[in-house]
Formats: C-alpha cells, structure tokens, sequence
C-alpha cells in the first residue's frame, strides 16, 4: 500500500496567490478562485486549499477548530476529548458541494470553542498555548482525526484536487474575508489523504508555501525541542510551526522573523551601514542559525489583521506583488493578479529575503 | 640481551643499482636504521630498527629505497595472529604496558564510510558555489533562551561569549611536547590565516604563541601544566580536559627526556621531570565539581571566555554530556576512539571507548530530547579525515569539527605510530633541534592553509548540491544522509533512513 503522507516526506511543486484589503473591505471566495485557473499547469490535481480572515465575525471569540474525521467513531471521541477542555460553542458539518471532481472524502467538521478558564489555570498555561498543544496533541495521538485549521474569525479550506474545484466544493463563495491565500500543488508523490495540501495552519497563521526547502530536517528537529511536532514531514507544517516560534513565543516582530528565516548573508550584514541594523542582524543569525531556512520557497503567511509575502534570500521561486486602490496581490504568476484585478498597478517582484508586509488598518478587521 | 623473539616488522629494499651512496638516509633516520659498513662507500640498513616512517624513501634523490612489511611470517593461524604473538613476546621481554602512538587502527567500523550524502534533483536546485554565496561561518557557544527588548522596544542585541570560525573545523589538542615548537608555530599560524582556532593540549602555552591568542584555545587538564592567569586570558576560549578519545579514564606521561628548556618553561615543571597527567581531575569526581571548575574559569577570565569541556565517546556518552550541558559549559567537544594521541597503552588505544559517529548522533538527539541543545555546541573529532565527513558530522548534528590526525599528515606525518619514541623524523613528534628543525613553520602553515582550502571548497560543492547555502541549514539535517549496509539498530541510533527508503 502507497504510505499516506505523514509516513514519508513528499515533495512538492505549487502556485500560490493572495489578495487582501487594506481598508477591511471583505470580499467573497470568487476572486482568489478566478486567481488559480491560469495557474492550473502548477498544480497537478493532488492537492487545493484556501485561506480566509474575517469569514466568522459572528464568532469572532471563539476558536474555529476546522476537523478531518475519517469515522463517526472518532468524532464521538473527539468530541468527548473537547469537551472536557473547551465550551463548544457551536458544532456543524463545514458546508460542501458535492463535485465529481473531489472525492474520498472525510468527514469536515467545524467547532467554534473557548477553552475552559479552570483548566487553563490548573495548567498554568496561557490561552493560545493551551490551543496549540490541544491540536498537537490530537493531531499526534487520535488517530484518523486531524484539526486543519485553529483560529479566531479565519478558517482554512483545503482538499486533494485542483484548487479551483476546491474553492467551489467549498462553497467559498459564499464566505466573506478581508484577506485570502491559496494554493495549489504539485507533488511528487500521491499524498492519500487531505491533511498535506495547504495552507497549513496554527491558530491565526497561515502559511502557503512554493518550493522545496532545503533545511527542513535541520529546522524540523529544532523546532521540535519547543513541542512542536511536524507530523506532516512538510515543508510548509515547519514553516508554519518556525513562524509561530518566531512571532508568537519570541516576540520578534515580522520583519526581524524574515531576517531569521530568509536571513542575508554574511557578506551583506558585513557591508551594512546602519550600525544598529548590523547589530539586530548579526544577533538574530546568531542566536537562531538553526531556523534559517535554505533552498527555495516563496510564502505568504496569514495573519490576523494581514499578510506576510517572503522569497528565499536567493529567489529561487518566482512571486509577483501588485496593487490597486486599497488591495495588495500576491502571486506566483503575474497572470493570476491581472486575473483578480485586470488594472492592478506597481506591480514588481520583490527581492530575495526581503518581506512584503501587508496590514489592515487598525479597527477594521 | 638474550634473545627477543622479534623478527624485524619491515624490511628495508635498497636497490644497488640506484644507490650512489650519497649518505642522505643515514643522515635522516633518526632511528638509525641506515649507515656506511665500516671502511667502505657502501650503505647497509637494521631492519629492526625502521618504523616505516618513509622519510628515508621520500628524501632519496636517486629513489633506490622502499620499506615493504616483511614476509618473513610464523605459521598462519587466524586465533594467534602475527601482532598479537609479537605483543606477547615484547611483554615476555620487557614486563610492560604496550605503548603505541596515533588512533586505534584496528578493523573496526568506520561509519563515515557508511553514510552517503543528497543531492538535489529537479524538485529543488543544486547551487553552484561558484556563482552564489555559499556560507561556512559557524559560532560556537551558549544562546540564549529568550529574546530580550529593551524599555524602547528594541532587541537588546547582546550575545555572551562565542567563539567564531570561518569554517567549521578547528585543529584539535596537541600538546607543546608532544609535538614540536615548530609544529605548534604551524598550526597557530595556519589558524590565524584561515579565521579558525587551534588547541594548545595540556603543555602550556609558549609565550611566542601569545600573538596568536584570538585563534588559540587553551586547554585547562588535570594535571595543570602552565595554566596561569595570562595563559587563560591570551586565549580565544578555554578546554576543559577531562578525557581523550586514544586514551579514555587514564591520563598521560610525557617522559622527563622531553621536559627540556622551553617546554619544562612552559608547562612549568622542573626540567627532566615526568610529566604525569592524573587519570582524573581531582577537584573532580562528581560531576557537580565540574560545574565549579567551568564558573571558577569563567571567575578568572570575568565571563568573557567560552568554556569548552572535552570528553572520550564512552558507553554512557549522552547522559555524559547532558550532564556537561547543565553545568554552564558552552561547548562540548566530543572524541571518539579513533582519535590520536602522542603515547597511549595499546590496550586502551584499541579497546576503550566508541566510534564518534554513534556518539555525536546519540549527544545530538539527547540533548533536543531534553530542549537543551541551544545551551552548548557540540565539536566532534577523533577521527575526522576528509570534507565529507565534515559534511556527514555537521548533518548528524555536529557544530564543527576537531582534526589532529589529518593536520598532522599535512605537515608531514607518515602516520608510523612512534610518536611515543620521541625520533619523530618530521620534525614534528620530538623536540630533539635538530629534527625539529625539519619542519619549516612557513611550509607548515602554508600546506596547512592548503587543506583547509581545499576542505572547505569540498564542503560548499557538497553543501551546493544539496541546495545548502548555509552550513547552519546543514546542522541536524540528518534527512541529507543515508546508510548503506548497516542494521536497523544502528541506524535507528544515528538517526538516519537506510539508502532506498
């Protein structure tokens, strides 16, 4: 039997694309579906997915647990295991279209939850932490149920197929975000199940990923010293997990996680001029060398209230950015942006290592 | 003497009708194996006295000379083999310890030799050094857990103490004494050219080296020879020995005969005087003293010093240097059985300890199992002997390697193993002057200089085709290996898939 992945690593070639408003102005699924068909021959039908902020503002307390199941069985138990931690708020099948297109389908699920206050202070744990140790946990321990998508007023959409099918299986249509990424993939191998395809995600990030990194073992065994478990063996699962690290239990802001994970060589920190540059740049490689990410990826990270675009610092994979009154575009292919938006402007494609940080402003998300 | 038993090892092959009887071997070979028969022009040679140090055959102008090992064997038997019959007989003779010199050279697996590296194909793309930057540079020492802010929000950018290296390899402990003043000339010259360090050993440091501070580590042991307060601050970094991967639970014995003029100065010891180093330190026994000996060293040096502690692969290795990580030590230097000494008893040259490979992925592991592998680096040695296995340690989870053995040959050793006899005919295992003479420091250090050179070119061609850029993207990255022909335990150990899978 072909081992699903997880059990072996797969490599992957991918497009991706990201469309986000500065103003908060929501829009629905349909463009960054439209955005994907030029881009078709990137991807070779194992693998779609979509990321969407601000699509449950009704919710927007509540964690948005997004769940494989492959039984009623495991859900049951699933379930049981939630309730004892979290009030669950709302429990519902994630609303599909049936395509001839997707099939093998498991069982979507959604839960919207808070964790529990007394738990959270018999274990001494902040709220978010407790979250991400309730998703490794299941991930790593209950089999045949895996938790694709953790955050507060975003969710994740992601199935084995061409990712315009996805898109439409989901009926992302009738969702409403203020920012989206997608991804369509390539890889090499058959994946045999849907939890590999992207994004990947933990809590509010989100990461769509295009390469094939070389570091991964390096950056994978050091990033699990922080109990992280990259139970995916993807590229993207560690990237995700490096940028949670980086951001959330560091504290390091956007661009000082870019200069760790794409950081300038030597040669460049050396010929700085701004001492105090030099200085925050020869710390950070200094103090997490092991987080420095080689080989070629181009990603866009989602976040609450924005997104992060990144090249490798050699790009090594082609990405586009352009914009047009209060949207920014990302993607693989300037086709795919021109698709979203035929007049988008300042279109350029940013250096090796240097972010694109995009933000909503303030109070409009 | 009455009869030894010994037939000569190897047999010196004089060819006749090359020989012009220029006296070139009879002048170099300390061991004098060579000389002129009495009254004549002829030239005749004391096969029981050759080492097979080559220096006579390397040197012969006319090239009339080789040693070959001597076919003159006892009756085959696969139990008593030869060597272990003339270790007999030399025990019956002298009542001793065997010494010997260098690394264990016994059959034993080489698992180097067993692991095969990556290369990207299509999905990724191998890089060509030649036309991008490909980064060597590697930082030895304590990180700290947390990133810290100052009041403005700003990082506090401040690092302690770390030892930088242009490329990740450094030449490992040898003491002044058991090599030469010209060799040690040598290699802190070649350190200092190529940004790396070299390791003083356990003899001192002569006061010409002070120059050389910033490249130099000077190793703290426990017999303490020329450790003094200007010692510890000249240096770059301070070791800590506790074991030896040649020698592992004993310590060492430099002979009176050698405690002569600069080196008795500098390891501070009567002249003529054996210089005995204990099996342990005795200010340590549990490894709580070892945590007050590293703070004492940082006390000394006002914590602007790395301290590295070194210790022999041995069975318990990982909770060994989990121990070490706990005890505000910044780097670990690791040395495994095949290392090389200047003189151990052969038995424990050949018997004690375990092959680095298996240690360092065995430390590695252990210390990201208990989240600690940011509080020390790990430097392995003992032996490393080429590029790819720089690659291979740095991919099991290496920060940078020591080599001796491998530096020694570039200055000359032909690896005969008598270091421990004192006539080393390279000028580099003796401090008689006139054979130290023979090695010149600028040749020494040039033809250092060359291999590392070369080693790291080597290295980049094999970090290229991986799609490394970095070294620091090679560290842990056990995915780049494979093993070839090895068992599912020993592969479950270095933490590696098998080639195929």
């Amino acid at each position: 039997m072909t081992p699903k992945e997880g059990q072996v690593r797969i490599p992957s070639g991918c497009a991706i694309a990201a469309v986000i408003s500065r103003e908060g102005n929501r829009m629905t699924g349909e463009r960054i579906i439209e955005a994907m068909k030029p881009m078709h021959d990137r991807s070779n039908g194992l693998g779609g997915g979509f990321a969407a902020y601000g699509i449950y503002p009704e919710y927007r307390d509540f964690y948005a647990l997004h769940f494989f199941f492959d039984s009623r069985d495991t859900r049951k138990t699933c379930e049981a295991y939630l309730k004892e931690r979290f009030e669950i708020y709302k429990a519902e099948r994630i609303p599909t279209r049936k395509l001839p297109q997707i099939t093998d389908e498991p069982m979507i699920w959604r839960y919207f939850v808070a964790p529990l206050q007394s738990v959270l202070r018999d274990l001494q744990l902040d709220e978010k932490e407790f979250v991400v140790r309730t998703v490794m946990h299941i991930n790593t321990s209950m089999k045949g149920a895996y938790i694709f998508s953790s955050g507060k007023n975003m969710g994740t959409f992601k199935a084995v197929g061409f990712p315009e099918d996805v898109g439409v299986y989901y009926r992302l249509d009738e969702y409403e975000g203020y920012a989206w990424t997608a991804h369509g993939r390539y890889p090499t191998n058959t994946p045999g199940w849907w939890g590999g395809a992207h994004p990947f995600t933990l809590l509010d990030y989100s990461v769509v990923h295009n390469g094939e990194i070389s570091s991964y073992d390096a950056n994978r065994r050091y990033i699990e010293m922080f109990g992280y478990k990259c139970t995916l063996q993807t590229d993207t699962e560690v990237i995700t997990y490096i940028l949670d690290y980086l951001i959330r239990r560091q504290e390091l802001t956007l661009s000082e996680a870019a200069s760790v994970i794409a950081a300038p060589f030597w040669s460049t920190i050396e010929g700085k001029t701004d001492l105090e540059d030099k200085r925050k740049h020869i710390y950070l490689r200094t103090l997490f060398p092991s987080l420095l990410i080689t080989g070629p990826f181009s990603i866009v990270l989602g976040f609450d209230g924005g997104l992060m675009a990144l090249n490798d610092r050699l790009k090594l994979r082609s990405m586009v950015v352009g914009e047009k009154d209060d949207k920014v575009f990302v993607a693989s292919e300037e086709a795919a942006i021109r698709v979203m938006e035929p007049d988008a402007g300042n279109l350029y494609a940013p250096a090796g290592g240097e972010p694109v940080i995009i933000r909503v402003k303030e109070g409009a998300y | 003497m009455g009869v030894e038993y010994l037939t000569p090892e190897y047999e010196v092959i004089r060819n006749e009708n090359r020989c012009i009887a220029c006296g070139v071997c009879v002048r170099q070979c300390a061991n004098e194996v060579h000389a002129f028969l009495e009254g004549t022009e002829k030239i005749i040679s004391d096969d029981a006295k050759c080492v097979d140090c080559q220096r006579c055959v390397s040197l012969c102008p006319t090239h009339a000379l080789k040693i070959v090992k001597n076919d003159c064997r006892l009756r085959e038997n696969a139990n008593w083999d030869n060597d272990t019959i003339r270790e007999v007989y030399k025990q019956a003779n002298s009542g001793g310890v065997l010494l010997s010199s260098m690394g264990n050279p016994k059959p034993l697996p080489v698992y180097w030799d067993k692991i095969l590296i990556n290369a990207s194909q299509v999905t990724n793309p191998p890089i060509d050094p030649l036309r991008e930057p490909m980064e060597t540079r590697v930082f030895l020492g304590k990180r700290p857990q947390k990133v810290e802010r100052g009041a403005d929000g700003k990082l506090r950018c401040e690092l302690l103490p770390m030892i930088e290296l242009s490329m990740p390899i450094m030449f490992s402990a040898m003491s002044y004494g058991s090599i030469s003043y010209n060799a040690h000339a040598s290699l802190a010259r070649a350190a200092q050219a190529l940004g790396i360090c070299y390791n003083t050993g356990e003899g001192g440091l002569h006061e010409d080296f002070y120059a050389y501070g910033d490249n130099t580590i000077v190793q703290v042991a426990s017999g303490r020879f020329g450790v003094h307060e200007n010692y510890l601050e000249a240096a770059r970094a301070i070791e800590i020995k506790m074991g030896q991967g040649a020698k592992p639970g004993i310590g060492g014995h430099l002979p009176g005969s050698k405690i002569v003029g600069d080196v008795s100065r500098t390891r501070m010891i009567p002249e003529g005087s054996d210089a005995i180093t204990p099996a342990p330190h005795h200010d340590i026994y549990p490894i709580e003293d070892l945590r007050q000996l590293v703070f004492s060293l940082k006390d000394a040096t006002d914590y602007r010093k790395p301290v590295i502690v070194k210790v022999a692969a041995v069975h318990n290795i990982a909770a060994i240097a989990s121990g070490i990580a706990r005890s505000g030590a910044d780097v670990i230097a690791i040395d495994g059985f095949r290392g090389g000494t200047g003189a151990a008893p052969t038995r424990i040259r050949d018997n004690v300890g375990i092959p680095i490979e298996l240690a360092l992925a065995a430390v590695d592991q252990r210390l990201r199992d208990e989240g600690i592998r940011n509080d020390v680096s790990l430097v392995v040695g003992g032996s490393v002997r080429s590029a790819s296995d720089v690659v291979k340690a740095i991919a099991l989870g290496a920060d940078a390697c020591y080599i001796a053995t491998a530096a020694l040959l570039a200055l000359g050793c032909h690896l005969c193993r008598t270091c421990q006899s004192g006539k080393c005919n390279w000028g580099i295992a003796t401090q008689r002057p006139d054979l130290v003479k023979r090695l010149n420091p600028d040749v020494g250090s040039e033809r250092l200089v060359h291999l590392m050179d070369a080693w790291r070119h080597e290295i980049k061609e094999l970090m290229g085709g991986m799609g490394i850029n970095s070294v620091e993207a090679l560290r842990g990255n056990r995915l780049m290996l494979r093993g070839v022909g090895l068992t599912e335990k020993e592969l479950q150990i270095l933490g590696i898939a098998h080639a195929g899978e």
